[in-house]
């Protein structure tokens, strides 16, 4: 799980840097991660696990960082 | 037709809200019958027995007779969550209710329609409307046949040219002139129970859109005792209850169709986003224009909703009977069927050809047939017409500036 979310932040997170250089905790916003871009990746992550948010997750801290995002997803989809 | 059981009723009522209870009916009962309802033009029977069933039918009833005792505001969540699954179920549910308030409202302190109010409540009855007429050309204030009286039964005798599920009610409020010299507009409203009435259909109802609602004309002979006459005339009773009721509950059947047309478009954005390569367009501008429409809708059916509440609580016969309010009501009707139309065209621009098939979770086939009913039942070009000759009217703001602004209790 953790390697698919790294790979959809990599193709959509528009991140100034590697995913690969980032460790679960990093702050993604940091990173360079804008809001529009979460969209993107909330729908790709719905698409590739295939689960959808509920509003009452859909709230900045979700992206967090990566280590925040595997956290719920993991609870979307236990 | 069946009864409920009180039992049912009640028991529905302490574990559900009224909406509640429709929005779940609408899910079980009038969804997955929707299509067929539409193909074969044919009474939604499921879901109005499932609405007998929960007791809603009697939801406007006060709860001395009883009834569920809800607000008109209730009445048009309700209308809106059947329509969202089935626009004939929402219309029908409408079509009812605006009966049913014109006895509660004009007729509860009258001990025989007292007990006839409790009779709806106890076997759901389900009434229909007699007010069309071959020859009046579309106006409900005007009538050709008369009541006639008789020694010991009056008669009526009424060609109508569309009476909504007149095959399927059990009982029925018709117009007429109050004796056979009154001139057209001098008008009551009477009560006809099915075995007081002979009914012979013209002709067919096969059409556009709203065809589960089987509204065919007949011609109609009854003979009734004088104590089904309400004792309002029936211009008061248009113009309290019948006319905002009707503009606000279709409203509302209108508002379910263009909710459930825009979630349809949006649910069809998503899964295309989800789908889409990570660098293309955000969404879609057509569905946001949409929200912004249905929003419009939205908001108008609310205002008036809480202009109506607020003048029922205070009896507030002249602010009722006043030009303003007759403008912004049938505002809202001429608005609400325009907007419907324009919602659902922009949810078929948005899906494309899975909303265009007949066949796919985001088909609007159906919402854009039954959407093109509005603009013709009552026609916009007489509200419009009626509307212009209120502004030439001195008395009041011409609806434009409401004098009171009414609290957001709805």
């Amino acid at each position: 799980m953790n390697d698919r979310i790294r790979s959809i932040l990599q193709a959509s997170g528009g991140l100034t840097v590697d995913v690969a250089a980032l460790s679960d905790t990093d702050d993604l916003q940091e990173a360079g991660l804008k809001s529009l871009a979460t969209v993107r990746i909330m729908l790709a992550l719905e698409e590739a696990f295939d689960f959808e948010f509920p509003a009452a997750m859909l709230y900045r801290n979700l992206f967090a960082n990566i280590a925040s995002i595997e956290q719920a997803v993991g609870e979307l989809t236990a | 037709m069946s009864s409920t059981t009180p039992a049912t009723a009640s028991t529905t009522r302490l574990q559900e809200t009224p909406v509640a209870t429709a929005r779940r009916i609408a899910v079980e009962y009038a969804a997955p019958h929707a299509d067929s309802v539409d193909e074969q033009a044919r009474f939604p029977i499921e879901a109005v027995e499932a609405l007998r069933a929960a007791g809603l039918l009697s939801a406007y009833i006060p709860e001395a007779l009883e009834g569920g005792g809800v607000r008109i505001s209730d009445l048009a969540a309700i209308t809106q969550a059947l329509a969202e699954r089935c626009a004939a179920v929402g219309m029908i549910y409408a079509m009812h209710q605006i009966q049913v308030a014109c006895l509660v409202h004009h007729s509860n302190s009258v001990p025989f329609f007292r007990d006839y109010l409790k009779t709806i409540s106890e076997q759901q009855l389900l009434l229909a409307s007699i007010t069309s007429e071959l020859g009046v050309g579309g106006s409900i204030r005007t009538s050709i046949a008369a009541l006639l009286p008789g020694s010991a039964l009056c008669r009526l005798q009424k060609n109508a040219t569309t009476i909504s599920y007149g095959d399927y009610a059990d009982s029925f409020l018709a117009t007429c002139r109050r004796t056979p010299e009154a001139s057209a507009s001098d008008q009551v409203l009477v009560l006809l129970q099915r075995s007081q009435m002979q009914m012979q259909p013209t002709g067919q109802w096969n059409t556009l859109g709203m065809r589960g609602t089987c509204s065919p004309g007949y011609c109609v002979e009854s003979d009734f005792p004088a104590e089904q006459c309400l004792p309002v005339p029936f211009g008061d009773i248009c113009t309290h209850t019948m006319t905002p009721f009707s503009h606000i509950l279709w409203s509302a059947c209108w508002l379910g169709i263009a909710t459930d047309a825009t979630a349809r478009a949006r649910a069809s954005v998503r899964a295309k986003a989800r789908k889409a390569a990570s660098d293309g367009p955000m969404g879609d501008v057509r569905l946001a224009e949409a929200t912004r429409d249905l929003q419009l809708m939205r908001v108008n059916l609310q205002a008036c909703l809480g202009e109506y509440q607020t003048l029922l609580d205070a009896n507030d016969l002249p602010a009722l009977s006043g030009f303003d309010f007759a403008i912004r009501i049938n505002n809202l009707k001429t608005a609400s069927s325009e907007l419907v139309v324009k919602i659902v065209a922009q949810a078929m621009a948005v899906t494309g050809m899975a909303g265009y098939r007949n066949d796919t979770p985001y088909s609007l086939g159906r919402h854009l047939r039954d959407a093109h009913s509005a603009a013709a039942m009552i026609g916009n070009d007489r509200l419009y017409t009626t509307n212009a000759g209120l502004l030439l009217m001195s008395a009041g703001t011409g609806g434009v500036r409401p004098e009171r602004v009414p609290p957001s209790n709805t």
